[in-house]
C-alpha cells in the first residue's frame, strides 16, 4: 500500500468529508484524514479552512500523525494568526515531552511558525530545550534561535538567547558547535557592526578542534566562519592554515572549496619567501583539479572559483593547463568556463598545445563554443607574442571555412591583433575583404570598417568599400556609425583628392540625420575640425595609437580581493559582489583580504588588517586600475564589448579621437614656444574626460595612497627627494593650485604633483604637457586624475617621466616648462628639477675605465666646488650618495685626508666623474668634477650638496 | 547562512520552504525559464529571477530546485541536493516521481530532518533509516528516539551493531581517463581509483589501512619496494584527515555497510590499455567507410573483458555492413555509433573492424560534431597504478578476528579518442 491514493479524491465535497473525518473517533481514520489534508496541500489546494479540525488531531501519541499536523501548522499558520495560537499549549507540552525527538520536532517547528503571538510563547521552551541534556534538542534549538531572531530580532536580544548561543560554541557536542556556529554567522549576517562573533585566538582553537569532529556540513559552516576572522599575524595565519589543510581530503566538494576560501585568504598575510607559503601553494593545485571530476553543477561553481584564484594568484595552476581541456560530453557551460581559464593560463610555455586544442575546438558545432574558441585564438595572439604569427595564421585557416560567425568573430579578434603588432599582419588585409558581404554583426562590420579606415592608403578601393556601408546607414547600429563615420574621415586625411564627397555625406549623415547625440557630437567635431585646420585634424585623428594591453577580462583588484572573500558562495560564481544581487545588502561593508603584517613589508595601512569578523568599517572601494588595463577598458569600449557578462557598455564617445583633440589642441596653443613641433603630439593618453563612469570612485586619497605604496616598496636606500615647492600658485591659475617634486622611484623618474582646488566650482578633464627641455622629459602616460576636483578638495597625482621626449636646451640647464589643462583653462608654469633624477642605475665604472676616462677629458672640463659644513664621514657620505646613484669607484687615504672617486651616468649617456676630498675634522668639502659636457657640472653639483646635506 | 527552500518538480512536486519569509510561488518562474533555455540549447546550473537564484540539478526526468535570495554556498546546494538523491533512492530505491508520490509523508519527515533553516543537518541515510522509518510508530511504545550518533563525533556508526562472522570486503577500482587528439597523441590520461567497502564488522572496530604510498614510504625510509605517488586524495568523512596530513595514516572506524572510504588521481604516463586507430572516410552523398584497429597494451596474463568501441557514424548513415576478425558489430542509429563489442580481450593482441555505410544523396544541412571515438572495458585482478593494499588492520575491543577482502579492477572512465 503506498500514499499515492491520498492524492486520487478530487470531489466536490472534499474539504466537507475530510472534515468529518478529521472529527472522527478513530485514530485510524483521522490518520488518513490527515494524509490525505497535507496530500491536498502537496499539489497546491487551499485546505486551510480545516485549520481547527487539524489542529484538534495535534494532541496525539502517533508520532507520524504528529509531524504532519507540525507540517499542517508550518504551512498555514501565518494565514491564521488567531487560531494558531490554539497549538501553543501543546508546543509547550511537546518541549518538555521525554522523548528527545519530540522535545526537537516541537522546537524546530515553532520557530518556521511566523506569527508574532506565538514567538512570545516560545522563550521559555527555547530557553529550556537550549540547556537540554540531549545534544539532539541543543543542536535544534541552536538553529531556532537563528530562526527567531529572523522573525523578532530585539526579542531574541533581549531575552539573552544571543549570549546562551554564544555559550553553546565551547559545547562538548561538535554538532551543537556546528549549528551554533551557523546560526551565529547568519544573524552577524544582517548585524554586521555587532561583533556577534567576537572571534578571537581561543575562540578560533575552538572551533579549528570541533572542525576535527564535525559532519562534512558542520565543517563548512565552521570554515565560512574562520574565512571571516583575520589572524593577528603571520605565525596565528601559519598556525590557522596548517589545521585547515587536512580538510582539502575530504570528499565533500563543498568542505574544499570552503577551505581553499580560508587558506586564500589567511596566504594574503603569509610572508612570500615563507618556505610554508610556497609549501601551501604546492597543496591547493592538486584538490583543485580534482573537483573538475564532480558533478558538473560542482565543476561549474569550481570553475568560475578557479578563474578568479588563476587571476589572484597564477602560479597555482600555471602547470596544470591540460586538465582544462574540454572533453566533448562536458556540459556547455563546462565547456565556456574551461576556455576562459586556459586562456589566462596560456602562456609561452604552453602554447602550442593551447594553439593545437583551440583550433579543434574552433571546428565544434555549438555556436557560443565556436565564437569564445576564435576569440580565444585572438587572445592568445595579444598575450603570447612568439605565437602571433601561428595565431593569425589559424584565424586565416579559418576564414577559409567560410562559416559565418568564424568568420565574424576572427575579423573581431584580428583588429586587435593589427592593434597589438602594428605594421606586421596588415598583408592578410586582402583576404578580410573578400568577407566583407558575409558580414552581419554590429561587431564585425565595426571591426571591419576601422580596419579599411585604418589602412586606406593600402586598400586600394577603401571608398568603395566604405561607401557601400553608407547606403544603409541609418540601419546600422550605433557602433557601426560611428565607426564608419572615422573611417570615412580618416580616408578623406589620407586621400583628399578623391573623397571629399563620400566625407560630406557621412558628415551630414551624422549630423543632420541622426538622433544620436554621440553619432551627431562626433560629427561635428570632425566637421569643425576639417573645415578650420586639416593639418591638426590629421594629427587628432591619425595619431598614433597606445598598445592595447595583454589581458582582457581582468576583474578590478579590489573586486577580485573581495570575491576571494566569497569563494564557494553565489557572489563567486556570479563574479559579482553580494551586494550587487543580494536585497538590502547594499549597506553591508565588503569583504576583504587581510594586509600582511610579516616584518618589513609594513607599507600598506594597518587598518585594513582589522576587519575582524567582517565588523570593521571600511572605506567604499577604489576602482584603481593600472594604466595598462584602464588603456585596454578604454580602446575595448570602442569595438569589441568585454566578453563578460553584464550590459555591454556604452558604445558613445569615440576614445582615441576625443583624446586626441584634447593633445591636438594644447600643442597649437603652445606653439608659440615650441615652434608647433609635432613630437609634441602624443602627449596625450587617455585624457581624464573618456573614463568609463564606473571609474567615479571617490579615488582622492586612495590614488596617493597606491603611489606612496609604490614609492615605499621601490626605493632601496632612500635617494634624495627634494620636498615639494609651490609651482603654480591658485592666483595664477584660476583657482588650480600645483606643488609639487621630483622623485627617482625603482628607475622610474616621478613626477609627483599635488593639485589643490581653491576655486569655487569642480574642475575636471586634467591634462599634462612639457615643452622641450634640456633632458627630453616628457610624461610617459597620461596624467591620472580620475575624479572631479571638488571645490577645497586636493589630489595627490604620480605622473611617471620619459626621457624620450624632444630636447633643447634651457637655462637654467634643469628648467622645465609645463603646461596643465583643465575645463577651465590651461596653465604654464615653470620648474627646476634635480639633475640627480637623472642619474641612471647603472652608473657604475670600472676602476681602469675610471682612470683612462678622467685622464681623457681635458682639464678645461674640470670645475671645483666647495661643500661647506657637512659632518659626514667618508663611508657615509659614499652609502648616501649611492642611494641617489653616484656611485663610488675607488677610496683613497692621504695623510688622513680621504679621497673618493666617484662616477654618475646620466639618462642621456652623459658621464660625470667626480673626485670628492674630505678632511678628517674639517666639515668643508672639496669637490672636483669632470665631464665632457661641463655645463652639467654646476647642476651635478648642487645635487651633491643637496644629498650630502639632507 | 544558505537559507534557502527545496522543491522537487517536474510539476512542482513537493517542496519545503525552510526560511519561511519567502514567497513559495517564486518558483512558478522556474520552469518557463528551464524551457527558454532549451529553446536556444542554452543550459546554467544557476538562473535567477529577479531577487531569487536558482540552482538545479536533474534526475532522471526531475529537478531538484533550491531557492535563495541570499548569498548562498553554492558549492554546499549542489552537494546537499545530491546527497539529497542519495538518500531518496537508498530509501526508496529510485528517485522519481512515483517514488515521491508513494511516499510523500516519508519525504516530507526525510526533508523536515535533512535541513533546518537551510542549514543542512544528517544525511547519512543508514543513521537516517534507524529513526525516520516507513512504518508509523506509536509514541509510548518503541517510539525511535534520536540515535546518539546523529550528534555524536562518531556520526555514521551506530553502536551496537553485531555479526556472527566478521569481514570486511574491499574493492579497489580504478577508472581510466583518456583523452588522444586526433593526431594520435595523448593529451591527457589520468586514473582515477575508488576503495569500497562492504564491512560486516560487530562493535566500534578501528582500522587501518596500509597502502604502498610513496609518501608514506618515503617517511618511513623503505624505498625499495614499488610505489604509488597519490596526487590527490579524497576521503569518506570517517577517516581522520589530521592524522593523514602528519603520518599518511589511513585510520577510521568504518561505516557499517556499504560505503566508499576513498579515492585518489594520478596523472600517469602509462600505455593507454587499448590503443585504438581508426580511419574514417566520408565520400559525400554516397558512402562512409570505417576502419578500425584495436591493440590492447597490457601484459598478456591479464584480459580485457566486455571491451565496446563506440565509433560515431553521420546521423543520416544507413545501410551498414560490418566485418571484424573478432566480436561483433552492431549499429545503434539512436546514438549514431557502431558499437564493436569483444566480450574478452586478452594482453598484447590486436584485432581489426571494418564498417561500410551508405549515405542518402541528399545531404542534411545540420552540422555534426567530429565525435570521438569512445572505449569501455575492464579488466580484472590489475590497477593500472600498482596500487596494493598492504594490510588492512582491525581492532574491536572484544578482541575479534576478521579477514579482509580485497578485489582489485580496472576500467574505462571518460575514455575518448577524437577523430579526424
Amino acid at each position: 500500500m503506498t500514499d499515492s491514493k491520498y492524492f486520487t479524491t478530487t470531489k466536490k465535497g472534499e474539504i466537507f468529508e475530510l472534515k468529518a473525518e478529521l472529527n472522527s473517533d478513530k485514530k485510524e481514520k483521522k490518520k488518513e484524514a490527515v494524509k490525505k489534508v497535507i496530500a491536498s496541500m502537496t499539489v497546491g489546494k487551499d485546505v486551510s479552512a480545516l485549520f481547527p479540525d487539524v489542529v484538534n488531531c495535534m494532541q496525539t501519541d502517533n508520532l507520524e500523525l504528529k509531524k504532519l499536523v507540525y507540517l499542517y501548522l508550518m504551512n498555514y499558520a501565518k494565514s491564521q494568526p488567531d487560531m494558531a495560537i490554539m497549538a501553543v499549549n501543546t508546543f509547550v507540552k511537546d518541549c518538555e515531552d521525554p522523548n528527545p525527538l519530540i522535545r526537537a520536532l516541537a522546537v524546530r517547528t515553532m520557530g518556521c511558525i511566523r506569527v508574532d503571538k506565538i514567538t512570545e510563547y516560545l522563550c521559555e521552551p527555547l530557553r529550556k530545550c537550549l540547556k537540554d541534556e540531549d545534544p539532539y534538542v541543543r543542536k535544534t534549538a541552536a538553529v531556532c534561535v537563528a530562526k527567531l531572531h529572523d522573525i523578532n530580532a530585539q526579542l531574541v536580544e533581549d531575552q539573552g538567547f544571543l549570549d546562551t548561543l554564544k555559550d553553546l560554541i565551547s559545547d562538548s557536542n561538535p554538532m551543537v558547535v556546528a549549528n551554533a556556529v551557523a546560526a551565529l554567522s547568519e544573524i552577524a549576517e544582517s548585524h554586521p557592526n555587532s561583533n556577534l562573533l567576537d572571534l578571537n585566538p581561543q575562540s578560533i582553537n575552538k572551533l579549528l578542534t570541533a572542525l576535527n569532529e564535525c559532519t562534512e556540513w558542520g565543517q563548512i559552516f565552521i570554515l565560512d566562519c574562520l574565512a571571516n576572522y583575520t589572524p593577528r599575524d603571520d605565525r596565528e595565519s601559519q598556525s590557522i592554515c596548517e589545521r585547515v589543510t587536512p580538510r582539502l581530503s575530504h570528499a565533500n566538494s563543498a568542505v574544499v572549496l570552503s577551505a581553499v576560501k580560508v587558506l586564500m585568504k589567511f596566504m594574503e598575510m603569509l610572508p612570500k619567501d615563507l618556505d610554508y607559503y610556497g609549501t601551501l601553494l604546492k597543496k591547493l593545485a592538486p584538490p583543485l583539479v580534482t573537483l573538475l571530476s564532480a558533478e558538473p553543477e560542482l565543476q561549474y561553481v569550481a570553475l568560475r572559483n578557479i578563474n578568479l584564484i588563476v587571476q589572484k594568484r597564477p602560479e597555482i595552476l600555471k602547470h596544470e593547463m591540460k586538465v582544462f581541456f574540454v572533453k566533448y560530453n562536458d556540459p556547455i557551460y563546462v565547456k565556456l568556463e574551461k576556455l576562459d581559464i586556459m586562456i589566462r593560463l596560456a602562456s609561452q610555455a604552453n602554447i602550442a598545445q593551447v594553439l593545437a586544442e583551440l583550433k579543434e575546438y574552433a571546428t565544434e558545432v555549438d555556436v557560443d563554443f565556436v565564437r569564445k574558441a576564435v576569440r580565444a585564438i585572438g587572445r592568445c595572439a595579444i598575450k603570447v607574442e612568439q605565437s602571433a604569427e601561428r595565431c593569425v595564421s589559424t584565424l586565416l585557416d579559418l576564414i577559409q571555412t567560410k562559416v559565418n560567425y568564424v568568420v565574424q568573430e576572427a575579423i573581431v579578434v584580428i583588429k586587435d591583433i593589427f592593434r597589438k603588432y602594428p605594421n606586421k599582419y596588415e598583408s592578410v588585409i586582402a583576404t578580410l575583404c573578400e568577407n566583407l558581404d558575409s558580414l552581419d554583426e554590429p561587431e564585425a562590420r565595426a571591426a571591419m570598417i576601422w580596419i579599411v579606415g585604418e589602412y586606406a592608403e593600402r586598400i586600394d578601393n577603401a571608398d568603395e568599400l566604405l561607401e557601400s556601408f553608407l547606403e544603409g546607414f541609418h540601419d546600422e547600429s550605433t557602433q557601426v556609425q560611428l565607426q564608419l563615420l572615422t573611417a570615412i574621415v580618416k580616408l578623406f586625411l589620407k586621400k583628399p583628392t578623391e573623397t571629399q564627397e563620400l566625407v560630406q555625406q557621412v558628415l551630414s549623415l551624422a549630423t543632420q540625420d541622426s538622433d544620436n547625440p554621440d553619432l551627431r557630437d562626433r560629427g561635428y567635431i570632425y566637421w569643425r575640425l576639417l573645415s578650420t585646420d586639416p593639418v591638426a585634424a590629421k594629427e587628432v585623428v591619425l595619431a598614433e595609437k597606445p598598445l592595447i594591453s595583454e589581458e582582457t577580462d581582468l576583474i578590478e583588484p579590489t573586486l577580485l580581493e573581495e570575491l576571494i572573500c566569497h569563494i564557494g558562495t553565489l557572489a563567486s560564481v556570479y563574479h559579482k559582489p553580494p551586494s550587487a544581487f543580494v536585497e538590502g545588502s547594499r549597506g553591508v561593508m565588503h569583504k576583504r583580504l587581510p594586509a600582511r603584517t610579516g616584518s618589513g613589508e609594513g607599507t600598506e595601512s594597518p587598518d585594513v588588517g582589522n576587519v575582524a569578523g567582517g565588523s570593521a568599517p571600511e572605506a567604499a572601494p577604489s576602482i584603481i586600475p593600472s594604466q595598462g588595463d584602464l588603456l585596454g577598458d578604454l580602446l575595448n569600449l570602442d569595438l569589441a564589448p568585454p566578453t563578460t557578462t553584464g550590459p555591454p557598455p556604452p558604445t558613445s564617445g569615440m576614445q582615441m579621437g576625443g583624446m586626441d583633440l584634447l593633445g591636438g589642441g594644447l600643442d597649437s596653443l603652445l606653439g608659440g614656444d615650441i615652434g608647433g613641433s609635432p613630437a609634441m603630439g602624443a602627449g596625450f593618453g587617455a585624457a581624464p574626460a573618456v573614463m568609463p563612469a564606473s571609474l567615479n570612485a571617490p579615488v582622492g586619497g586612495g590614488l596617493g595612497d597606491l603611489f606612496d605604496l609604490g614609492g615605499g616598496v621601490g626605493m632601496p636606500m632612500g635617494a634624495y627627494i627634494p620636498p615639494k615647492t609651490v609651482w603654480l600658485p591658485a592666483m595664477k591659475a584660476k583657482g588650480l593650485e600645483i606643488s609639487g617634486t621630483f622623485a627617482r622611484r625603482a628607475g622610474v623618474i616621478q613626477m609627483e604633483l599635488v593639485l589643490t582646488n581653491k576655486a569655487m566650482s569642480v574642475m575636471t578633464d586634467f591634462a599634462i604637457q612639457f615643452n622641450r627641455n634640456s633632458f627630453g622629459l616628457a610624461p610617459a602616460g597620461p596624467l591620472q586624475v580620475l575624479t572631479p576636483l571638488g571645490p577645497n578638495q586636493t589630489i595627490e597625482v604620480s605622473l611617471p617621466l620619459s626621457t624620450v621626449g624632444p630636447v633643447m636646451k634651457m637655462d637654467p640647464l634643469n628648467n622645465l616648462q609645463v603646461a596643465v589643462k583643465n575645463n577651465i583653462d590651461v596653465f604654464y608654469f615653470s620648474c627646476q628639477y634635480p639633475i640627480s633624477m637623472l642619474f641612471v642605475e647603472d652608473g657604475k665604472m670600472e676602476r681602469q675605465v675610471f682612470l683612462a676616462t678622467w685622464k681623457d677629458i681635458p682639464n678645461d672640463n674640470e670645475s671645483q666646488f666647495q661643500i661647506q659644513d657637512c659632518h659626514l664621514n667618508s663611508d657615509a657620505a659614499s652609502n648616501k650618495l649611492q642611494g641617489s646613484n653616484i656611485f663610488t669607484i675607488a677610496k683613497r687615504t692621504v695623510e688622513g685626508q680621504d679621497m673618493l672617486y666617484m662616477a654618475i651616468k646620466l639618462s642621456n649617456g652623459i658621464w660625470v666623474l667626480a673626485e670628492l676630498k674630505m678632511q678628517a675634522g674639517n666639515p668643508n668639502y672639496t669637490i672636483s668634477l669632470k665631464c665632457r659636457a661641463p655645463e652639467v657640472s654646476q647642476c651635478v653639483f648642487q645635487c651633491y650638496e643637496a644629498v650630502l646635506k639632507n | 547562512p544558505q537559507a534557502f527552500q527545496i522543491f522537487i518538480l517536474h510539476k512542482v512536486l513537493i517542496s519545503r520552504n525552510y526560511m519561511g519569509n519567502m514567497d513559495m510561488n517564486e518558483v512558478d518562474h522556474f520552469m518557463p525559464i528551464m524551457m527558454r533555455m532549451e529553446e536556444d540549447a542554452e543550459s546554467l546550473p544557476l538562473v535567477t529571477h529577479g531577487s531569487a537564484h536558482f540552482l538545479w540539478i536533474k534526475h532522471r526526468n526531475l529537478y531538484l530546485v533550491a531557492m535563495t535570495k541570499k548569498n548562498a554556498n553554492a558549492a554546499l546546494v549542489y552537494s546537499f541536493l545530491y546527497k539529497m538523491v542519495e538518500v531518496f533512492k537508498e530509501y526508496f530505491k529510485e528517485l522519481e516521481e512515483e517514488s515521491i508520490r508513494d511516499n510523500f509523508v516519508t519525504v516530507y519527515e526525510l526533508m523536515d530532518e535533512v535541513m533546518d533553516f537551510g542549514f543542512p543537518q544528517t544525511t547519512d541515510s543508514k543513521i537516517l533509516q534507524e529513526y525516520i522509518t516507513q512504518q508509523g510508530h506509536k509514541l509510548d511504545v518503541g517510539a525511535p528516539r534520536p540515535p546518539a550518533t546523529v550528534t555524536n563525533a562518531v556520526s555514521w556508526r551506530s553502536e551496537g551493531i553485531k555479526y556472527r562472522k566478521n569481514e570486511v570486503f574491499m574493492d579497489v577500482i580504478e577508472s581510466v581517463n583518456l583523452l588522444v587528439s586526433a593526431t594520435g597523441s595523448v593529451l591527457r590520461s589520468e586514473i582515477v581509483g575508488s576503495i569500497k567497502l562492504k564491512v560486516v564488522l560487530s562493535g566500534m572496530p578501528e582500522l587501518r589501512l596500509g597502502l604502498n604510498d610513496k609518501v608514506l614510504f618515503e617517511i618511513t625510509g623503505r624505498e625499495k619496494c614499488k610505489t604509488v605517488e597519490l596526487e590527490d586524495v579524497k576521503f569518506h568523512q570517517c577517516v581522520r584527515l589530521s592524522r593523514f596530513e602528519n603520518d599518511r595514516t589511513i585510520s577510521f572506524i568504518p561505516p557499517d555497510g556499504e560505503s566508499e572510504l576513498m579515492s585518489y588521481r594520478l596523472n600517469t604516463t602509462v600505455k593507454p590499455l587499448i590503443w585504438i586507430e581508426s580511419v574514417i572516410e566520408k565520400f559525400s552523398h554516397s558512402r562512409v567507410e570505417i576502419k578500425v584497429k584495436a591493440r590492447s597494451q597490457f601484459k598478456s596474463r591479464s584480459t580485457a573483458n566486455n571491451v565496446a568501441i563506440m565509433v560515431p557514424v553521420p546521423s543520416d548513415a544507413d545501410s551498414p555492413k560490418f566485418k571484424t576478425s573478432t566480436g561483433s558489430c552492431k549499429y545503434l542509429p539512436e546514438k549514431s555509433v557502431v558499437q564493436w563489442n569483444i566480450k574478452s580481450f586478452p594482453g598484447g593482441k590486436e584485432y581489426m573492424m571494418r564498417a561500410h555505410f551508405g549515405l542518402p544523396s541528399v545531404e542534411s544541412t545540420e552540422l555534426e560534431g567530429r565525435r570521438p571515438i569512445t572505449v569501455n572495458f575492464e579488466i580484472p585482478y590489475f590497477t593500472v597504478s600498482g596500487i596494493q593494499v598492504r594490510y588492512l588492520k582491525i581492532i574491536e575491543k572484544s578482541g575479534y578476528e576478521a579477514l579482509p577482502w580485497v578485489r582489485y579492477i580496472t576500467q574505462s572512465g571518460d575514455y575518448q579518442l577524437r577523430t579526424n
